[in-house]
């Protein structure tokens, strides 16, 4: 950022005219919304919220409501494998991209057309795909492998990998192109050298370019996990939190509770606890990447 | 090809013939052609799936080509398909987030780029902190401030209406659009700003005349990240508006997903075929700006 802006020099009233729609969402919805739901989940809200005070009621009922418990795990599940596999594809996918190859555009296009894609459309085509009676598993079965098993929508143990399946279709081709700008920032003589120094390819991007792609790396892994606990219109789309509650996620659990269950409490609890997960991981960030210079603005 | 030298591999190294056939050729090749065709698999089933009858869906596999190819899951995915409750297709659906889409694109890119523009170039004591409070803001879950905005809404009477999710549309497209444009304003040079200040222009005035028409690329890329952005939005369509006045996500998923009834998937592919043609149409019409927008989400301030 360049200093040497007019700042204080031409006080007017435009601008600050200009920014009251950023000053009044900034601290009437965002910090305004935090903090209200923040504090009404400490009270008995039901059908209306109550200013009613029960203490940390909400929570205990929360965390001993199965639905809750089996959200967090599948949150825990999904999130997992989708970093790790979001990550490795998305990485390999640029690697390969990025060899000089013929086709790139098309390639690109190909990969990164499903993020244009709504979680919905994307749930109902996998839901399609996945269908045991039409999909994947007929056409196997189709082929001679008779006993071939292949239904993770219809199966509560490994339904929440079938969403995975869909996740990661549609994810991974953001993460390629953020890699990709990451790979193409990289000076090409770190590869001369280490070419020189006759350091194997897979060695030079394991040992030398990751470790230097460290920045697009932090912000990817920031977008990702950010994206992971927001994960609601695929489920809803794809499994709606089934079969039985097997694919349950919190995103889910609070939109149930408010605006069917009527017990917004809960929902003011469920969604106080999702904000302290993404805090868990934004704040140490946010510290890393700003607290250290202040001469950023 | 050019020339090989310029790729990573492994063993002694010298300027290699250019081989079309080599096997790291046919391998890396080999791979990205078996990667593209995952990719693009879902689109094509949904297409396939879309164009055949039913009969011919449950003789067949999904990935088939139809035998017979018909319009008419189109046609009915379009005017006739039932979400359980009414049977009028998608269309209510689609031409409500036309009305959704439009002025949020509008309201939302006009008050983002104004307000980069005021934090770029007529910085104010204080504006910092509500531009960091507006960014963490972006990263709160949405599910936070869902009941605090239905709050609003209801106090300000736009609960259950088209005008309340704009509004949504507005507040939560703000971080982003803020950033994007306060970025590239900073980016344009000083001397322009100072130049026309010389001149006695104003805040508008430089606005308008100056730094709007020297913006058009930033303001594409707002609208196609807008554009998709919010036809693709279920959460707050499903929260802030009701059966009347879904958006088309929700319709599409209240069609496939209804429990009443036989299921016609072939509708239900039309149907989802349907919704993702705008945002697919964008992508593949505007290319490389389209990974511009989102790769703004990830440049840092």
């Amino acid at each position: 950022m360049s200093s040497a802006r007019p700042s204080r020099l031409f006080r007017n009233k435009s601008a600050k005219i200009a920014a009251i729609p950023m000053i009044v969402t900034a601290l009437f919805v965002f910090v305004g919304g935090t903090i209200w739901t923040v504090v009404y989940s400490f009270t008995k809200s039901g059908l209306l919220p109550r200013l009613k005070w029960v203490g940390l009621d909400q929570y205990e009922r929360l965390w001993a409501t199965r639905k809750w418990l089996v959200s967090i795990e599948n949150l825990a599940i999904y999130g997992f494998c989708m970093l790790l596999f979001v990550f490795v594809i998305g990485f390999i996918l640029a690697a390969l991209i990025d060899q000089k190859i013929r086709f790139e555009n098309t390639i690109r296009t190909v990969i990164l057309y499903p993020y244009a894609l709504s979680f919905v459309v994307t749930g109902l085509v996998w839901q399609w795909i996945l269908n045991p009676e039409f999909g994947v598993q007929k056409i196997v079965r189709g082929w001679g492998w008779e006993s071939f098993n292949f239904d993770p929508l219809y199966n509560a143990d490994i339904a929440i990998y079938g969403v995975l399946i869909a996740g990661l279709w549609q994810g991974s081709g953001l993460v390629m192109v953020l890699m990709l700008a990451g790979l193409r920032g990289i000076d090409q003589d770190v590869w001369k050298a280490a070419r020189v120094d006759g350091i194997p390819a897979w060695k030079t991007y394991l040992l030398i370019v990751i470790p230097m792609m460290r920045p697009v790396f932090i912000t990817t892994l920031v977008l990702v996990v950010t994206g992971i606990v927001k994960i609601y219109d695929l489920i809803v789309a794809q499994t709606g939190g089934g079969p039985g509650i097997s694919t349950e996620v919190p995103a889910k659990y609070v939109y149930d509770s408010m605006f069917r269950a009527n017990n917004l409490g809960q929902g003011f609890a469920a969604s106080t606890m999702m904000l302290l997960t993404v805090a868990l991981v934004v704040i140490p960030w946010a510290i890393l990447e700003f607290g250290g210079s202040k001469n950023h603005d | 090809m050019t020339e090989a030298s310029g790729l990573p591999l492994e063993g002694p190294q010298g300027p290699k013939p250019r081989r079309v056939l080599s096997r790291r050729n046919i391998f890396l090749y080999g791979t990205l052609f078996v990667i593209t065709l995952y990719y693009a698999m879902p689109l094509y089933v949904m297409i396939v799936t879309s164009l055949k009858g039913m009969p011919e869906i449950r003789l067949g596999n999904i990935f088939s080509p139809p035998m017979e190819v018909t319009f008419e899951p189109w046609v009915k995915a379009w005017s006739q398909a039932c979400t359980g409750l009414t049977c009028n297709g998608l269309s209510t659906g689609f031409w409500n987030s036309v009305k959704i889409t439009i002025p949020s694109v509008i309201l939302s890119i006009s008050i983002a780029s104004v307000n980069g523009y005021a934090l770029a170039n007529w910085k104010f004591k204080g504006a910092n902190v509500f531009f960091t409070i507006l960014i963490f803001g972006a990263f709160i879950p949405y599910q936070v401030m869902l009941y605090p905005i239905v709050i609003i809404l209801r106090e300000i009477g736009l609960y259950g209406s088209l005008g309340g999710l704009v509004l949504v549309h507005t507040i939560f497209g703000m971080p982003i659009l803020t950033l994007l444009f306060r970025n590239y304003f900073s980016s344009l040079p000083e001397e322009l700003f100072k130049a026309a200040r010389v001149d006695g222009a104003k805040f508008w005035g430089i606005y308008f005349r100056i730094m709007v028409p020297m913006s058009l690329p930033i303001f594409t890329v707002a609208v196609i990240l807008q554009v998709t952005g919010i036809w693709n939005d279920f959460l707050f369509g499903v929260v802030y508006t009701g059966p009347e006045t879904y958006p088309m996500t929700v319709s599409l998923n209240n069609i496939v997903n209804s429990t009443q009834g036989v299921k016609e998937y072939n509708i239900n592919m039309a149907a989802t075929i349907i919704t993702g043609l705008v945002p697919l149409t964008i992508y593949f019409v505007s290319g490389r700006l389209f990974v511009r927008g989102i790769a703004a989400g990830a440049v840092k301030g």
